[in-house]
């Protein structure tokens, strides 16, 4: 069989900006800059162009070089920061590779998003030519399979109403059920199922799997191992821009999860000016990971692990910890008294917290950090502080394709009896 | 399996398929321009009649001041023709650059997302211009009726200005489109070019008011020539083109927008990385 996707030393380069807040440059700093090069190049006229110290180079992939044959379905696995949404990005053409050559057969549809261009104030109706337009398809081709994918949408009586009163799942159904209908050859999707309640994630990846069957190339990105072993053949891993290991799709996602926790995720402020801080308290570190093994997954646990300084003394010192899902939803606090019998005195603590296996469902979650006198005055609340996804590997209780419904994942006990007839 | 084209992405590459492109996804160019239009007028009471109004209100606006109270010549030809002659072409130009200009940004959600040749985004925006241009010539349309003022053989010249006028709304937007993504202090030039632009070029009176001596310095603005052209080939009568300064500003237009479609060209790939 030929090659669908060949890549040859593929690499791509990004300058990260440090210091600067703003994403996009002013004209006044460009001129201010070059300026001060000039001035510069004047004053020392033999010395070496010196690398600018708040750019620095990030390379998002490097080397990477792989095959994909026709009616190969591979799916790409990495951590987060690995490389996977840069290299679909390239794939897709929406952005420019720093060095390397890919060479594509076939008529390729990506599908980072779904929804994109979308407009609130437009009808679904509407909406759905639009978005075919953007993806690809041409008039003719939308008309035709307009009815499909109204009933895949199951919006059949909201066509002439504004998107922007639809309720989100129905939004997302839409969105999804027109990328659905495209007929590319190949076929690259980013992890547009995430979206969706559990029944609508079943139906796309039902939806993917009989794409795939079709004998079309598909390049799949995701973190749902489960998905990934159903719908694929291949698997790349890619850890740091880098490919570790591609072949067969079992092998890579057991080479994934068998990974190095090397990126725990974690944060130590070791620049003080830089650290969250108030009269009260500095924050020092926080860091996340799994209890058992080196992936956080339902059945691993958590342990998380905050240093602060205690800047004043003579307080009844208490820390407590809001967990959030991504959509904001506080799913509980907890906390501990640090000094309930006597006084916090100055200096640095450690605290540690384990959040038990089989409690947090699949998800990302994020954390808010409250610090507390006498259990009543709030002394200092930082938001955000860090954030953590439990993964969606395929051990054990996680072997289902699709997230289970509910925001936690507890496992209880059941017992039952049975009586023949 | 041989008839498959293949694509290759390299690293600088210019690629072959770029105009090719553009064709195959023509039929985007009407999406986004209908999108616009759909949404521009959706939640509004009188819907279209905005497209009417505003230029009329400017119309009159202008009648008054320069043709009233500051008395210039009109020529012959009554004073709202005059004006609206040339109001026609400079309001198309300055929404379509103003629109035009605004596009990527306003549509950056499409660029880090999907793949289109973007020369899309930036030539939809001036077609909607195109078509608010359209809508507004009824009240030319009307006024020229009301005033019994036939237009001679000239008129049937008309589509070579308004095609002057396109390029010109085209290249400039090109140019602040691009310019846009990386340096958003564009954002706050085009408003004032376009607010300024108004009062400097020869909307409100005839551009024979200008000194013979700067009638070629002022014609460095592009739209001089077009409006002028435009004056033209629809008032008729004794009006007289000014040669000179009519090349140069078409040489202007053609200079501006070659470079625009170069520079859009040539910045297009880093959008994604920058926007």
């Amino acid at each position: 069989m030929s090659s669908a996707i060949t890549v040859e030393n593929l690499s791509k380069k990004y300058i990260i900006g440090h210091q600067k807040q703003e994403r996009y440059t002013a004209l006044r700093d460009v001129l201010a800059n070059g300026a001060k090069r000039i001035a510069h190049k004047l004053c020392h006229p033999f010395a070496a162009s010196e690398i600018d110290p708040t750019h620095e180079e990030f390379w998002a992939l490097k080397g990477i070089n792989f095959d994909i044959k026709q009616g190969d379905r591979v799916g790409v696995i990495g951590r987060n920061g690995a490389g996977k949404s840069t290299l679909l990005k390239i794939l897709s053409r929406i952005t420019e590779p720093t060095t390397g050559k890919i060479r594509i057969r076939g008529r390729v549809s990506s599908l980072l998003e779904v929804g994109t261009g979308f407009h609130p104030e437009l009808t679904g109706r509407e909406n759905v030519f639009l978005n075919g337009g953007i993806l690809g398809m041409s008039n003719a081709e939308i008309k035709r399979k307009f009815d499909e994918i109204i009933a895949f949408a199951e919006v059949e009586k909201f066509l002439d109403t504004p998107v922007k009163r639809y309720s989100s799942g129905m939004y997302v159904r839409l969105a999804f059920a027109v990328a659905a209908h495209l007929e590319p050859e190949i076929l690259v999707v980013d992890e547009v199922l995430a979206v969706g309640d559990a029944q609508f994630q079943k139906k796309c990846l039902g939806k993917m799997e009989d794409v795939g069957k079709e004998g079309r190339t598909i390049l799949f990105v995701s973190h749902n191992m489960v998905a990934v072993k159903t719908l694929c053949s291949r698997g790349i891993v890619l850890n740091k821009g880098q490919v570790v290991f591609q072949g067969g799709v079992e092998d890579a996602v057991e080479q994934y999860v068998g990974q190095d926790s090397l990126d725990k995720n974690e944060i130590y402020w070791d620049t003080i000016s830089i650290a969250p801080e108030n009269e009260y308290i500095r924050l020092k570190s926080i860091s996340i990971k799994a209890l058992q093994g080196s992936i956080i997954d339902i059945e691993s646990g958590i342990d998380i692990t905050i240093g602060f300084y205690n800047k004043t003394a003579g307080r009844h010192l208490g820390l407590a910890l809001h967990l959030f899902t991504l959509e904001g939803l506080c799913l509980f606090t907890t906390g501990i008294f640090l000094s309930s019998n006597s006084e916090a005195e100055i200096g640095v603590f450690s605290t540690r917290c384990v959040i038990p296996p089989h409690l947090l469902n699949v998800g990302v979650y994020k954390i808010d950090l409250l610090f507390i006198e006498s259990r009543r005055d709030l002394l200092f609340k930082i938001d955000d502080v860090i954030s953590f996804e439990v993964e969606h590997t395929a051990a054990g209780r996680g072997g289902n394709m699709a997230r289970a419904a509910g925001v936690i994942r507890p496992m209880l006990d059941w017992t039952y009896e049975f009586s023949p007839q | 399996m041989d008839n498959q084209s293949e694509l290759i992405i390299e690293a600088g590459r210019t690629e072959r398929h770029y105009w090719k492109d553009l064709w195959r996804y023509r039929e985007l160019f009407y999406f986004l321009a209908w999108r616009d239009i759909l949404v521009r007028y959706k939640q509004t009471v009188i819907g279209l009649a905005w497209a009417l109004i505003r230029p009329l209100l400017t119309m009159i606006v202008f009648v008054v001041v320069f043709g009233k109270l500051a008395k210039l010549p009109s020529e012959g030809t009554p004073y709202p023709i005059l004006v609206f002659a040339a109001l026609l072409p400079w309001q198309f130009f300055a929404n379509a650059f103003t629109e035009a200009g605004n596009s990527l940004i306003s549509n950056a959600n499409m660029i880090s997302k999907v793949y289109f040749p973007r020369l899309v985004i930036p030539t939809s925006a001036v077609i909607v211009s195109f078509v608010d241009f359209l809508i507004s010539g009824i009240i030319l349309v009307g006024l020229m009726l009301w005033y019994d003022c036939a237009p001679d053989w000239r008129i049937i010249t008309l589509p070579v200005f308004i095609f002057i006028a396109f390029a010109a709304a085209m290249g400039a937007g090109l140019w602040t489109a691009a310019l846009n993504v990386k340096y958003r202090d564009v954002r706050y030039i085009i408003p004032f070019v376009a607010q300024l632009g108004l009062y400097v070029s020869p909307v409100g009176f005839s551009s024979n008011i200008i000194p013979e001596q700067w009638r070629l310095l002022y014609s460095i603005n592009p739209m001089v020539g077009v409006i002028d052209g435009f004056r033209w080939a629809i008032v008729g009568g004794n009006t007289q083109l000014y040669w000179p300064g009519f090349l140069l500003s078409l040489a202007l237009v053609l200079v501006i927008l070659v470079t625009g479609v170069v520079y859009f060209r040539k910045t297009e790939k880093t959008f994604a990385d920058v926007i």
